[in-house]
């Protein structure tokens, strides 16, 4: 009983730290006066008449959404043929390949690679779009690599067996019986990657320039400026839209076994 | 010539370290085949290569007189069955059964016909809209079952197809198999471990160890009189005693076995001389508790008792080995069991 005691401390304690910056951003978001304060003075609804009024917020918006969308379907397309070689088959350096993939948390050191990126951009003149959708796609390959071999370990290599005995070329089984079993796993490394972009900033901030920017680096250069309750309404935005995002896809797919 | 034939084949997963070394076999039109053997004797590699899984390193894969060892599994028209099932878990019983057919772009008036025919063929009626995930472990078999026959293969591959289910219903469907064999004369490959399950479906068995070959025969003959001490010991010949022999007369053997001689008869396979260290397999059924003074008897030291039900298991030591007797009933505990004795015909006398 002492035990159990102490387990429930330390996890209100989590949830403190986990839950606690959220709600005083979600909680100052109606605040009535114009500037950040917590606890929050007086209520109103003005800060979010006013995210959907800035023009740059709506704009950038459609930019994160664009990048967001084209990085993730080309990660995945990538990534799908990727996952099957590394489950599947034995070769040389896949240990190397699978190291790589199965840490992301690798990845922020590429932040340097990105500087370079940029550095070429320069060089080549590469439109600042371009650059975004490269650079994003480049960091959700990892993402939709680890997820799509995830589902892909779950599904018995025997099912694809019985399929070629029947008559099918690996190919032809691989669309016929592996794809529609790995739906959720794909919907999965969809969502987590799209996530993964739309909330980037270290690499964007490499790769947006003058007149572009994501949604995520717009709000950094709107608090440079201004320091009102704006963000903490967006931010809200975002994080709700996320967690309705997970939870329709968990409910309808079971997506979380693969993240 | 035989119906499928595997000549010099080499084989295994890793390339130049074969599991199958210069390995031959022959399969009979229309009969059931047994691969016997314990995990990692080279059984589930055998029929790999036959199904084209595994492409053979050297040697040739006949069927029917065709050479397939270069022709990829898709164009084999080989049935598989799986221990797993290996069902499409997204398509039901009847779109499961339907994939190879479809597959042949056979038309889909005559897919209805033969998938219903195999349906009622395996006893499936009204399942057929149901998902794998909605049938119980036996039913599942029955589709990958009626899956692979379907599209009537020229060979028909099962890897330890019951080794899932449990023991009633596994009965039921080596029932079933043997039917199923007998009314459509499908030539059949079988891996297992369990040797009632092989002695019971088989018309021949092939015991495996190690990639080779121990012995073939008929179930009597792989039951009765094994060949090695490897047979012996699978077959359930678990006791053996070491001796020497004293004596030949004919087939009829005197051995002794630490100052006790015992009659035994010669093996058919392997002759043996005077002097010749041997070993004697018998099987725990076989041995007797006797007072002694009976032939072939041994005095025994009871170790412990274990009741199973219908029978008993006594553990002895006798002339220095541990000697396993399943005795009949449960009212065995204590009555004149002094000594261990084993009929003259029960005994598999192996030189050493």
């Amino acid at each position: 009983m002492k035990n159990s005691k102490l387990l429930i401390i330390i996890l209100v304690i989590m949830f403190i730290f986990l839950l606690g910056p959220f709600l005083v951003i979600l909680l100052s978001s109606f605040s009535g006066d114009a500037t950040m304060k917590f606890p929050p003075q007086g209520f109103s609804l003005q800060w979010y008449t006013k995210v959907f009024n800035i023009k740059m917020f709506r704009e950038t918006f459609f930019i994160s959404l664009k990048t967001g969308l084209a990085a993730t379907a080309t990660a995945l397309i990538l990534g799908i043929p990727v996952a099957y070689s590394t489950v599947r088959y034995q070769y040389r350096g896949k240990a190397a390949l699978e190291l790589f993939f199965s840490s992301p948390a690798i990845v922020p050191g590429l932040v340097v690679g990105f500087a370079l990126l940029r550095f070429f951009i320069f060089l080549t003149n590469m439109p600042i779009m371009m650059g975004l959708y490269i650079g994003h796609t480049a960091i959700l390959f990892p993402y939709t690599v680890r997820v799509v071999s995830a589902s892909l370990r779950n599904f018995d290599p025997a099912i694809e067996e019985a399929a070629i005995s029947l008559g099918s070329s690996r190919l032809m089984s691989f669309f016929s019986v592996v794809f529609p079993n790995i739906r959720s796993g794909l919907a999965a490394a969809f969502i987590l990657a799209f996530i993964t972009s739309f909330n980037n900033v270290p690499i964007s901030l490499f790769l947006t320039g003058p007149g572009v920017a994501t949604l995520p680096i717009q709000m950094l250069i709107y608090m440079e400026y201004y320091f009102d309750p704006t963000i903490s309404a967006l931010s809200s935005i975002i994080i709700i839209l996320t967690i309705l995002i997970v939870q329709t896809a968990e409910k309808l797919l079971g997506i979380t076994k693969y993240m | 010539m035989s119906y499928v034939q595997l000549k010099n084949i080499d084989a295994g997963y890793v390339k130049g370290k074969p599991i199958l070394r210069e390995f031959n076999l022959s399969v009979e039109k229309g009969e059931l085949l047994s691969l016997l053997g314990p995990s990692g004797c080279g059984k589930t590699t055998t029929l790999r290569t036959i199904a084209g899984f595994i492409m053979a390193e050297k040697g040739h894969v006949l069927i029917n007189g065709k050479d397939y060892s270069r022709i990829p599994p898709n164009k084999r028209n080989i049935g598989l069955v799986f221990q797993n099932y290996a069902l499409f878990p997204h398509l039901s019983v009847f779109d499961n059964i339907a994939y190879g057919l479809k597959r042949r772009k056979v038309e889909k008036s005559l897919i209805r016909k033969k998938v219903d025919s195999v349906i009622e063929m395996v006893s499936l009626e009204d399942l057929g809209n149901r998902l794998p995930a909605q049938l119980s472990g036996g039913q599942r078999q029955r589709v990958a079952l009626a899956r692979s026959i379907v599209i009537e293969p020229d060979l028909l591959l099962l890897d330890e197809p019951l080794s899932n289910l449990d023991a009633k219903l596994r009965d039921e469907m080596r029932a079933e198999l043997s039917r199923l064999q007998h009314q459509l004369g499908i030539t059949m490959i079988y891996v297992t471990h369990d040797q009632v399950e092989a002695l019971s479906l088989s018309s021949r068995i092939i015991i495996m160890n190690e990639g080779y070959i121990e012995q073939m025969g008929t179930p009597e003959e792989i039951y009765d009189s094994p060949e090695t001490p490897f047979v012996a010991r699978f077959m359930g010949f678990d006791n053996s005693l070491k001796g020497t022999v004293t004596g030949i007369d004919g087939d009829a053997l005197t051995v002794d076995v630490g100052g006790t001689p015992f009659s035994c008869k010669a093996s058919r396979s392997k002759s043996v001389g005077i002097g010749d260290p041997v070993n004697l397999f018998f099987r725990p059924e076989d041995a007797l508790m006797g007072s002694g003074g009976e032939a072939n008897s041994l005095a025994a030291e009871v170790n412990f008792y274990n009741f199973q039900g219908g029978t008993t298991l006594c553990s002895v030591t006798a002339a220095g080995s541990q000697i396993q007797v399943l005795l009949p009933g449960k009212n065995v505990i204590g009555q004149e069991s002094s000594h261990v004795l084993v009929p003259v015909d029960k005994i598999i006398v192996e030189k050493v």
